[in-house]
């Protein structure tokens, strides 16, 4: 489900990119369809962006249609793309905070004096007219400070409540409210009220809500930080490309760029959308991507993915997919909707939060209640401030605040670390995961199999030789071990000769002739079939095969020449990679339809005790089920394709990808880079944000269900202690600023690479 | 004392009545075309309207229209659809729902201080 932007029927002028315009003769036909269309003033077309502004009050879909009805194609030209978004945003909220600080200096002014007045022992109480008349100023400034600086709390708290539904505005409104109301009685009708009871509470109602906006405005300034990540990932775009258009190279704004668009790409330059390489050589640094940090080589007929940065050569690229379509763009779409997304975890605190505020309004009634029956005197002045100091210590916020934060962090994180974590249900499972079913080939291992050892075993051959009879003898196999050879060949451009009476044997080899003389090329069977003496090579063969290797016997005039070894390389930090896996505490087991002679020599080599060999690949889910019969919570490891039904089939599917061709919708966390490293990256981040996530929601439930019942009042029968609501208002307004800088914390985690 | 321990817990009942018993008129979306539309303000703490129906199998256009600053407005979330989005401020933003069975179900922000329905019928 993608989340569209419209543009309403306006009178302003609007952008479309029209595709499929070829030739210089559509301009007039694109022209003259939209201006046809009842409503448009001008259509004018730019045909070297291939753009068209149409000024007129028609909606952008008449348009289009208009024009595919021609034959072409056309979009809305983009103008809400992520990286304009995040500018608005960000000018936005720094407006924002701006407002709020100004709002909070204003409250504090009166606040301030009036608290160290108060703390100084200056009298809070209506006795005289002097004081009513000085008492009734403040009362009025008060309510200035309330109108200028709390208002937002006030309507919204008041709109709210219309609506049936109650927020923080509402408890602040209350809270805040409730003190100003008593306090205009107690200067306006002090004799309603027992001398004792004829006590203001201006000051309390000022600080609270300066300190509120203070709280807010900085929770503002966190917040920002938590959405640094996808900042970054957004930020890989480039703004401009430069296409070749009618010969000549043009730099175009990046949302033109159309499909099949020839790009081209100059050195330390983004690549700007996904493409094939057409013509040039260069080497590009995708780490932005995938975590790798090596260049890759790309020349002709490579893909090329944006936001990836080009290191050396001057490369022209056909664009494949263009705008929403392209890798990063959907990385940062799954970033955005899992960083958005809630694990089981958060819901507890959502359940709390829909009742939460009325609750504490029925919890402020209860013991303003409980004060004025049993309470000692001034009775309604205790109960006064029990109940606004109830209402304003409580913060749905901090609780509401708790999950999003961490999992925005996380998330976000996870994804620096090149692991997209599809969902909050996800990232949550993958940090209970207690078992890691490894596919072998591919995720173990290269999953591309290479000539490993060249053993000559006749003084008249070189290893080059050996290399090119070999390679000769199996250019004509389809065996996939065959191909090893034949790429080892030709990677070192060893010219192939050519052979005769190509003969392949199931189970054995194959024979075959070079200029006369006899070849035989395949395992020990075929070699003493034919009588051929192996001697000591026996043992070196079995050698190569304990280090999960296959050998073949290169047999020339029926002689032995040589031995040659394939095998498939196992990535070099997977042992790393697993050790971490195992030093967590996981089970980690390797599953593989390989043989079990190679599948235990890979397991002992990078340590996996539990070997599941021979495993046929629709069988492989039944060992995920198997696993989580025993009761664990099984992580599945493949490469996506193969291995579909298992990664679906187990808590948490990690499609391991190669570089950035990632297979984004299969599974529920996709290692962005062919290392295993990825994966106890992903667990590690997993588990610190769930970590993260339990110490806000710890944190936001203590701080309420302790914080309430000292508003209330509950010491007091003990120590004589009542809250002062000030006091509650700081609180209550740093809590929630708490939990965010908690959340922030999680972007500093570095998973241990050893 | 008796008449305002009354009153307290007559305020108690109210609230009650009125956060929890009582059932919010919703604002139907009546469309003959192929998708339903609807503008929602997202101001001064609330969705307006907050309660939305329409008839089941209808894909619905939101149009969010976010005037409020603060950032708990920044962000509607569809849970029960997997869907959420960044509402730029002061300005028009369609999501885009798809086609909803019978059922209620919610958005709103990210701490729930926002929050309405949409009841598919």
């Amino acid at each position: 489900m993608d989340i569209l932007t419209d543009s309403k029927p306006s009178n302003n002028t609007q952008e479309l990119i029209i595709e499929g315009a070829g030739c210089a003769s559509c301009v007039g036909k694109i022209e003259a369809a939209l201006k046809n269309i009842n409503g448009v003033d001008s259509a004018e077309m730019n045909f070297a962006l291939r753009t068209v502004s149409i000024s007129g009050n028609v909606a952008s879909e008449k348009l289009i249609k208009a024009i595919e009805n021609i034959g072409y194609n056309a979009k809305s030209s983009n103008d809400s793309s992520d990286d304009k978004l995040l500018d608005e945003k960000e000018v936005a909220d720094e407006k924002y905070y701006a407002s709020l600080m100004k709002q909070m200096w204003v409250a504090l002014g009166l606040g301030i004096p009036l608290m160290i007045y108060s703390l100084f022992g200056g009298p809070m109480t209506v006795e005289t007219s002097l004081e009513r008349g000085v008492w009734l100023i403040i009362g009025i400034a008060c309510a200035a400070i309330m109108y200028f600086a709390g208002k937002h709390f006030y309507i919204g708290a008041w709109k709210s409540l219309v609506n049936h539904s109650a927020n923080m505005d509402t408890l602040i409104a209350l809270g805040t409210g409730t003190a100003w109301f008593y306090s205009m009685i107690v200067v306006f009708f002090p004799m309603v009220l027992p001398e004792m009871a004829r006590h203001v509470y201006f000051e309390a109602t000022a600080m609270i809500i300066g300190l509120i906006n203070l709280g807010l405005a900085l929770e503002v300034k966190a917040r920002g930080k938590t959405s640094e990540a996808i900042k970054r990932l957004i930020g890989l775009q480039a703004k401009t490309a430069r296409v070749v258009r009618d010969n000549k190279e043009i730099d175009i704004a990046i949302e033109q760029v159309l499909l099949n668009d020839i790009v081209r790409i100059r050195p330390g330059e983004k690549v700007p959308v996904d493409g094939v390489v057409t013509q040039g050589h260069t080497a590009i640094d995708e780490s932005m991507l995938t975590g790798e940090p090596m260049p890759v080589e790309k020349g002709e007929g490579d893909e090329i993915v944006a936001g990836t940065l080009n290191k050396s050569g001057s490369i022209l690229s056909k664009a494949t997919r263009v705008g929403k379509d392209t890798a990063i763009a959907q990385i940062i779409n799954m970033v955005k909707r899992a960083q958005n997304s809630k694990p089981p975890i958060g819901r507890l605190a959502d359940i709390i939060s829909a009742y939460f505020v009325p609750v504490i309004m029925i919890i402020s009634i209860v013991s303003a209640l409980v004060w004025l029956n049993f309470g000692p005197d001034p009775v309604l002045a205790y109960a006064v401030v029990s109940a606004t100091t109830v209402l304003i210590i409580a913060c749905p916020c901090a609780l509401g605040l708790a999950t999003p934060m961490s999992v925005m962090v996380g998330v976000g994180k996870a994804a620096e670390a090149g692991v997209l974590i599809r969902n909050g249900e996800a990232l949550q499972t993958a940090s209970k995961i207690t078992a890691m079913i490894l596919d072998k080939t591919g995720t173990i291992t290269e999953g591309a199999p290479k000539v490993t050892d060249i053993i000559v075993a006749d003084e008249n051959y070189t290893e080059q030789n050996i290399l090119i009879i070999a390679g000769s003898i199996e250019s004509g196999s389809e065996h996939p071990l065959a191909q090893a050879i034949v790429d080892s060949a030709t990677e070192q451009s060893l010219e192939l000769e050519k052979i005769t009476d190509f003969q392949a044997i199931a189970g054995h080899g194959v024979t075959a002739k070079l200029n006369g003389q006899p070849l035989l090329f395949g395992n020990q069977k075929l070699m003493l079939k034919n009588g051929i003496a192996l001697n000591d090579f026996v043992a070196k063969a079995q050698q190569l095969a304990d280090e999960a290797k296959t050998p073949m016997y290169l047999a020339i005039d029926n002689k032995l020449a040589a031995i040659i070894a394939v095998s498939d390389p196992i990535k070099k930090d997977s042992i790393a990679a697993i050790k971490r896996l195992q030093a967590s505490g996981i089970r980690v087991v390797m599953l593989t339809g390989d043989n079990r002679a190679t599948a235990n020599a890979v397991a002992k080599k990078v340590g996996i005790k539990e070997v599941y060999a021979e495993v046929l690949p629709e069988e492989k889910s039944n060992k995920v089920t198997e696993l989580q019969a025993q009761g664990e919570i099984v992580g599945m490891t493949g490469d996506g394709i193969n291995d579909a039904p298992a990664l679906a089939i187990a808590n948490v599917g990690f499609a391991i990808g190669t570089g950035t061709d990632v297979a984004i919708e299969s599974a529920d966390i996709t290692l962005m880079r062919g290392s295993l490293h990825g994966l106890a990256d992903a667990i590690a981040v997993s588990k610190a944000t769930l970590r993260n996530i339990k110490q806000n929601l710890f944190g936001a439930f203590i701080y309420n269900v302790a914080g309430v019942p000292f508003a209330a009042g509950i010491l007091y029968p003990f120590f004589g202690l009542m809250l002062n609501p000030v006091v509650a208002g700081a609180a209550m307004a740093f809590s929630s600023l708490t939990v965010v800088s908690n959340a922030n914390r999680l972007r500093f985690f570095k998973p241990q690479e050893h | 004392m008796l008449l305002i321990n009354l009153i307290g817990l007559g305020l108690i009942v109210l609230i009650i009545w009125w956060f929890w018993l009582y059932k919010p008129q919703s604002t139907e979306v009546t469309d003959n075309t192929d998708r339903s539309e609807i503008t929602v303000i997202v101001e001064n703490g609330t969705y307006q309207p907050a309660h939305i129906s329409l008839q089941e199998d209808k894909p619905l256009t939101i149009n969010f229209i976010r005037k409020d600053a603060s950032p708990c407005a920044a962000t509607v979330l569809f849970p029960d659809l997997e869907i959420s989005a960044d509402l730029p401020i002061n300005k028009e933003f369609s999501v885009q729902l798809p086609a909803m069975k019978k059922g209620e179900y919610a958005f709103h922000c990210q701490m729930k201080m926002y929050s309405g329905t949409i009841v598919v019928k």
